[in-house]
């Protein structure tokens, strides 16, 4: 990969630093007026999400990460890996850890489109879009007459994913749940 | 789309504000009978100082990175007090706060010291400001008690290794720096962040190994100091000056010791052996003054055109 310089550096960006790929979140050029030029620049690991403040001198570089952001459509699991497929027509299939599907796992739902992130080839994150929808699989019966203000109940989705739902929930329908907070939005 | 880049940087009230400031800074120093000058941008000697990059174009001339070499000419020459706005230039200062051209205000006082100087820097940033903040606090500290707050250590009697530590605490430890590296990160990660909210804070009395252009002394605490003083606001380092070093001798000496391959500036070199008169002097960041009069978070927004539109 290519080696990117300080003025190089700008949002989005992926290099590698101590061996671990990272995406440049922001960079700040610092200038004494009499002094030595550094750059502060925070940077998210993109293997566990974690943010770290570092700075350089103004010319030193890094080298490139090997990254690329990926739509793929889940397609099934063999237990040890969770496969997806490119949605651009390549037809190009990928397998996941466990380590690198994470979280995801209890939002992915067969031909949803997932965002992927290869690093040298490899499977290194999956990421849900912010909303899926999914199907109640076990919850209490509902309760007739409950408005939306009344009381919540634990539901488990097709998934496995138990989310709170509003008590007026039965077995069978589908609800849109916000990933990112694993909360319950309404009905599909 | 229609396609913007065009479009300028910043908007119409930031040109206006530019606008005033420049008729506001021109009268100030009319009212204080100081002349103002005009020097050439395109030079035949850069800079000296090795942490400034300067702009090289044909016919083997230089883009000033400050007016300071001519209008010291023009001193020794005996000009008397004076004061320039100019456009100056240096290489690779791109970020939020920095833009490789860039508007500086600087001026000579003759026969004054730091205080003086410090005194009526006050007086113009107050009167720049005014529409803002009616009266600014102000405060004056050595570098020393500077660091000793902010940072917790004594500057002076540390040695390079402890600054070392200190500084690899602010910015990680595989940076290679020398004493003066790290005590740049210090000064940039720790103390500038720590320093009081809506106060002109002028730290002076540098390091020796810092003092660029400016006499070495004995300072309060015994140890030699550069008669130099920043102004800080909100975060910012908005002006540098020196109590300017009048020794021919020690000049040559101070711009072989940096030059590292640059030519060296004869003419300034054989004016200050003419004679440089006692003065003072001080070089101000004008777009960063109106950052902070118009509550702008980047340089670019009160430039025309900013670096990547220019």
């Amino acid at each position: 990969m290519a080696n990117y310089s300080t003025n190089e550096f700008k949002s989005g960006l992926k290099v590698m630093l101590d061996n671990e790929p990272c995406s440049i979140v922001e960079n700040e050029y610092v200038k004494p007026g009499k002094g030595q030029a550094f750059n502060r620049v925070k940077l998210r690991n993109l293997r566990n999400g974690r943010v770290l403040e570092k700075t350089f001198k103004s010319g030193d570089s890094l080298e490139g990460a090997d990254v690329m952001e990926v739509d793929m459509e889940y397609l099934y699991t063999d237990g040890e890996f969770w496969h997806f497929m490119a949605t651009d027509g390549s037809f190009e299939q990928h397998g996941a850890s466990q380590e690198a599907v994470g979280d995801t796992v209890k939002w992915l739902k067969e031909q949803d489109v997932y965002t992927v992130i290869l690093f040298n080839g490899a499977v290194l994150t999956v990421a849900p879009p912010n909303f899926v929808e999914l199907e109640v699989v076990e919850t209490d019966p509902g309760v007739k007459g409950d408005t939306a203000n009344g009381g919540s109940k634990p539901a488990t989705l097709s998934t496995g994913a138990v989310v709170k739902v509003p008590l007026f929930i039965n077995i069978g329908e589908v609800l849109k749940i916000d990933t990112r907070s694993g909360e319950y939005v309404g009905r599909a | 789309m229609p396609d913007t880049r065009w479009q300028p940087s910043c908007d119409r009230a930031a040109l206006a504000a530019r606008s005033a400031f420049y008729r506001t800074i021109r009268e100030f120093f009319h009212s204080r009978n100081v002349l103002e000058v005009d020097t050439p941008l395109l030079c035949a000697a850069p800079v000296s100082d090795p942490n400034i990059e300067p702009v090289q174009t044909c016919e083997g001339r230089w883009l000033h990175t400050s007016p300071e070499y001519a209008m010291k000419r023009l001193l020794c020459a005996g000009s008397g007090d004076i004061w320039q706005l100019c456009k100056v230039f240096r290489a690779g200062e791109a970020g939020q706060r920095h833009n490789p051209e860039f508007s500086m205000l600087e001026w000579y006082r003759t026969g004054w010291d730091l205080q003086q100087l410090m005194d009526e820097v006050r007086d113009l940033v107050q009167t720049l400001f005014a529409s803002r903040w009616s009266e600014l606090p102000e405060i004056r500290l050595s570098y020393a008690a500077a660091v000793k707050q902010y940072a917790g250590f004594d500057v002076h009697a540390s040695s390079d290794a402890d600054i070392a530590q200190v500084g690899q605490q602010a910015a990680g430890n595989d940076l290679d720096l020398n004493r003066d590296g790290w005590l740049d990160i210090i000064m940039s990660h720790m103390v500038e962040p720590a320093l009081p909210k809506d106060t002109l804070v002028f730290i002076s009395e540098f390091p020796a190994s810092q003092a660029a252009l400016a006499k070495v002394t004995t300072g309060a605490e015994g140890y030699s100091v550069a008669q130099r003083f920043e102004l800080f606001f909100n975060g910012t380092e908005l002006a540098n000056g020196y109590d300017e070093l009048i020794d021919a001798e020690e000049q040559r000496r101070r711009f072989e010791k940096e030059a590292n391959d640059r030519p060296i500036d004869e003419n300034l070199l054989a004016a200050i052996a003419h004679g440089l008169p006692e003065c003072s002097g001080v070089a101000m960041g004008v777009d960063r003054l109106l950052m902070h009069l118009l509550q702008a978070g980047r340089i670019s927004d009160v430039l025309s055109f900013d670096w990547s539109k220019a």
